[in-house]
């Protein structure tokens, strides 16, 4: 449930906080979008939406951080390597993916 | 597409998935409880990069399928009336009530309308005076917000035309009644990250607690999900049971206020019925006396309406995560997504569906 | 020919399933391939029929021709980049196209309904009019019909085409072999968007146009360059899921495609992602896949590239002979899955 996708916010409009819209744009998509569940949002501001409603805002910040996290996951990786001498390989899960097959 | 795109990233994913790998010393069952969750996992072949002892149980995290039959009943009878516009979002469309669906209600020369929004429905009641509008309110704590907002803006109209059938059900109580099932497998929770941005993550505090199970609000890309597993996993191994959020990008501990204060003045939590698990006390929402006035049920006079539910269809030990769906006698068989005995076989990410699209047929 | 059986009256399709037609019927998924398979294959039965190719090939006077028929319903009338006319002559066209044909004559029947502005028929068929001048055709017979109001959804054309093949190759779903390459001609699932923008309903503000257009030609150009063509299908309801499926049916040989390699357009891809709707099932009507050994792929591509419909033309995938035949899909992070036709008609979601 619940297919909410991240837009940024072209223009706002509407006074009344309560029906305060916006349009938001979606890859080049624009779509008229109720604000009035984020009052704080400018526009330039990335928000998440479903149904035709903004959602919530989209903190940039803590958007990186699984990027972070990898970062730091790969550093470690480095690390042991340098500090051991290329210990073993973690056990690579991935399927292999058949070739297609030649004739 | 930004905060999108990047959380797609094929390496990224098989990191986090070799990492889980290395850490995962036994067998461990998690729950993902979002439709949205399971159709990315589904789509994008997560669980293949998972390893064997990660199982992912689908939850009952589609409101679609929770629906129970009699309100899709009763969503019929309305739909069929002359002089009904009856709107709903497509998911609903294809739900197999007793012995049909909105679509061959509109084969029928029913007027049935898919939205994109609540918003919607309320315009074409502005718009079509002469006709009773009603919008088919289905969805978690994700929707309500829409849904009480298109109330309330029927209300500052001053529209007589618009009407309400309300079918918004909450996921903690669904949550306890799966923890509190004797033979249950759930071991650890993804839970629903856009259900989150609403309600915060407060709420599942105390279940974490009680029932000793790591919770990870968790969002629905596949970097998300990777990292919500191995977060969940990580406490597992740890022994430890808390809440941690993972959709931190979108969710905030208290949630969305503005949303949650107005469907606060136009819903109260009442008993509803989950199609395949029974009755779950206060788990649903209903509205508020003030704005009964909107409700379909009581001005279309169905509330007496009483339906079984048919005995063949096991949707609802799928959605306790109890069975498999290729468990179930009928799958694939007598039921299959051309002609579905459930709403987990028509929902486009009902366990059942994903099963049968994306897997080996028997 | 083949004498006929004692003509079972009794209707083959599972009606009990199905007491009344539904939208999905007309589809391009499951449900439809059904109702052909059940219904129209049974009761017609021919092995021309039965190749279910998109044109008819036969032979008459020593030269071999080919034959096509489709009708054109869409709502609305008019939308971005064509309108039902359009539509009506470059599909038919395309048809004839994809058995290599070159497109000679159509012939068109009009069902208008009663109460229909003057002035929009006169927009249709002028389109009809340019559209069959680029594409080389002419509409040599047709036929008019009105219905009362309220019979009809306004509009409702009928386009037959024939055309004439000047090459030996049988382009054919038989024709195709494992380790042959799968292609397209370019980005997907525009005109299926483009339409849903103008949606009662699902409106949005895009550039999205409808990518309709006439093939022919570009496909004339791979044969006279001495492309051996295996297979060719222009992909139109259902989307590349529902191609690639009946091509692997028909063909009883597994393809393999990834995702990485699919060209969707980014505006395309985020009104699918607003709305919940694979871009690999949302219908085109300019587009082809095509089967050409491998050694081909190169030079097909460029001939395709440097053609004004053929922009966007990429490799997708091979055909493998993996058995059961089936169409796979390695997904954007590498992982794996089964790609299954639709059942039905693809709805918005908000689940």
């Amino acid at each position: 449930m619940c297919l909410a996708i991240p837009g940024k916010i072209a223009s706002i409009s509407g006074d009344d906080p309560l029906m305060r819209s916006g349009k938001v744009d979606f890859g080049g998509i624009l779509k008229e979008v109720s604000l009035a569940y984020v009052p704080e949002a400018q526009v330039g501001n990335y928000v998440i939406v479903h149904a035709g409603f903004a959602l919530s805002r989209v903190d940039d910040d803590e958007a990186k951080q699984v990027f972070e996290y990898l970062r730091e996951m790969e550093e470690l990786t480095d690390l042991d390597e340098t500090r051991a001498g290329a210990p073993p390989a973690p056990p690579d899960t991935s399927p292999p993916v058949p070739p297609p097959s030649r004739q | 597409m930004k905060y999108l795109d990047e959380y797609r990233d094929a390496a990224g994913s098989h990191k986090l998935a070799r990492e889980i790998a290395r850490i995962t010393t036994r067998p461990w069952s998690l729950m993902e409880t979002c439709g949205g969750q399971t159709h990315a996992i589904i789509k994008f072949g997560i669980d293949e990069l998972l390893p064997k002892n990660i199982t992912l149980i689908h939850g009952p995290g589609c409101p679609v399928c929770v629906t129970p039959l009699e309100l899709i009943d009763r969503a019929l009878a309305i739909a069929a009336q002359p002089g009904v516009i009856f709107c709903s979002f497509g998911d609903m469309l294809r739900v197999p009530g007793s012995n049909r669906d909105l679509l061959s209600v509109k084969a029928g020369g029913g007027d049935v309308r898919i939205v994109y929004s609540p918003l919607d429905a309320v315009k074409l009641a502005e718009q079509n005076p002469g006709k009773a509008v009603v919008f088919f309110g289905v969805g978690f704590e994700t929707t309500a917000p829409a849904t009480a907002m298109a109330v309330y803006q029927a209300t500052r109209k001053g529209l007589k035309n618009f009407f309400l059938l309300a079918s918004h059900v909450l996921v903690p109580p669904a949550m306890e009644a799966i923890l509190r099932s004797p033979d249950r497998r759930v071991q650890g929770f993804l839970a629903a990250g856009h259900v989150c941005a609403v309600m915060g993550w407060e709420e599942y505090i105390p279940i974490a607690a009680k029932y000793h199970v790591p919770i990870v609000v968790t969002g629905f890309e596949p970097l998300d999900i990777l990292q919500g597993v191995l977060m969940c996993v990580r406490q597992l191994e740890s022994g430890r049971a808390e809440v941690e959020n993972q959709y931190s990008r979108a969710v905030r501990r208290e949630g969305n206020r503005p949303a949650q204060q107005i469907v606060g003045e136009v819903f109260q939590v009442t008993p509803r019925k989950w199609r395949g698990i029974g009755e779950i006390p206060q788990s649903g929402l209903g509205l508020r006396e003030a704005y009964a006035a909107f409700d379909a049920e009581r001005k279309f006079g169905l509330g007496d309406l009483r339906v079984e539910e048919p005995s063949e269809c096991l949707s609802g030990l799928v959605l306790q995560g109890r069975i498999k769906p290729h468990e179930c006698p009928a799958f694939g068989a007598r039921c299959t997504p051309e002609h579905p005995l459930g709403a987990t076989m028509v929902s486009s990410e009902g366990a059942c569906a994903a099963y049968y699209r994306y897997r080996p047929h028997p | 020919m083949t004498s006929i059986p004692n003509f079972n009256l009794s209707c083959p399709f599972p009606i009990e399933n199905y007491p009344q037609v539904l939208m999905a019927h007309g589809g391009g998924g499951k449900l439809m391939h059904q109702l052909i398979g059940k219904m129209f294959l049974p009761a017609f039965g021919n092995p021309m029929l039965d190749s279910q190719h998109d044109a008819s090939v036969f032979e008459a006077g020593g030269q071999r021709l080919a034959f096509t028929t489709d009708s054109y319903v869409v709502r609305p009338l008019f939308f971005p980049g064509g309108d039902l006319g359009s539509l009506a002559v470059h599909g038919t066209v395309n048809d004839l196209a994809m058995a290599g044909a070159r497109p000679l004559y159509l012939s068109a029947a009009f069902i208008i309904e009663e109460g229909l502005p003057m002035e929009t028929l006169w927009k249709i068929v002028a389109s009809m009019q340019q559209a069959a001048q680029q594409a080389g055709v002419q509409i040599i017979t047709g036929d008019t019909k009105v219905v009362d109001k309220g019979k009809g959804d306004s509009l409702f054309i009928n386009t037959a085409g024939i055309g004439i093949l000047d090459h030996p190759l049988k382009i054919t779903p038989a024709s195709v072999r494992p380790g042959d390459a799968v292609l397209v001609s370019g980005d997907l699932g525009r005109h299926g968007m483009a339409v849903m923008a103008v949606r009662e309903g699902l409106a949005f503000e895009s550039a999205i146009e409808s990518d309709s257009a006439p093939l022919a030609d570009l496909v004339l150009q791979l044969l006279r360059a001495g492309i051996e063509v295996h297979c060719l299908r222009d992909i139109t309801r259902g989307g590349l899921t529902s191609v690639l499926n009946e091509i692997s049916e028909a063909s009883s040989l597994t393809l393999q495609v990834e995702e990485t390699l699919i060209p969707v357009r980014e505006d395309v891809r985020a009104a699918c992602e607003l709305l919940g709707l694979d871009p690999f099932q949302v219908a085109c009507e300019g587009r082809f896949a095509a089967f050409v050994p491998e050694r081909e792929t190169e030079r097909a591509l460029a001939i395709m590239r440097a053609h004004p419909h053929g922009i966007g033309a990429s490799r997708i995938g091979s055909v493998s002979d993996q058995r059961p035949p089936r169409v796979l899909l390695k997904s954007a992070i590498g992982a794996r899955r089964i790609l299954d036709m639709s059942s039905g008609e693809q709805l918005p979601r908000i689940c």
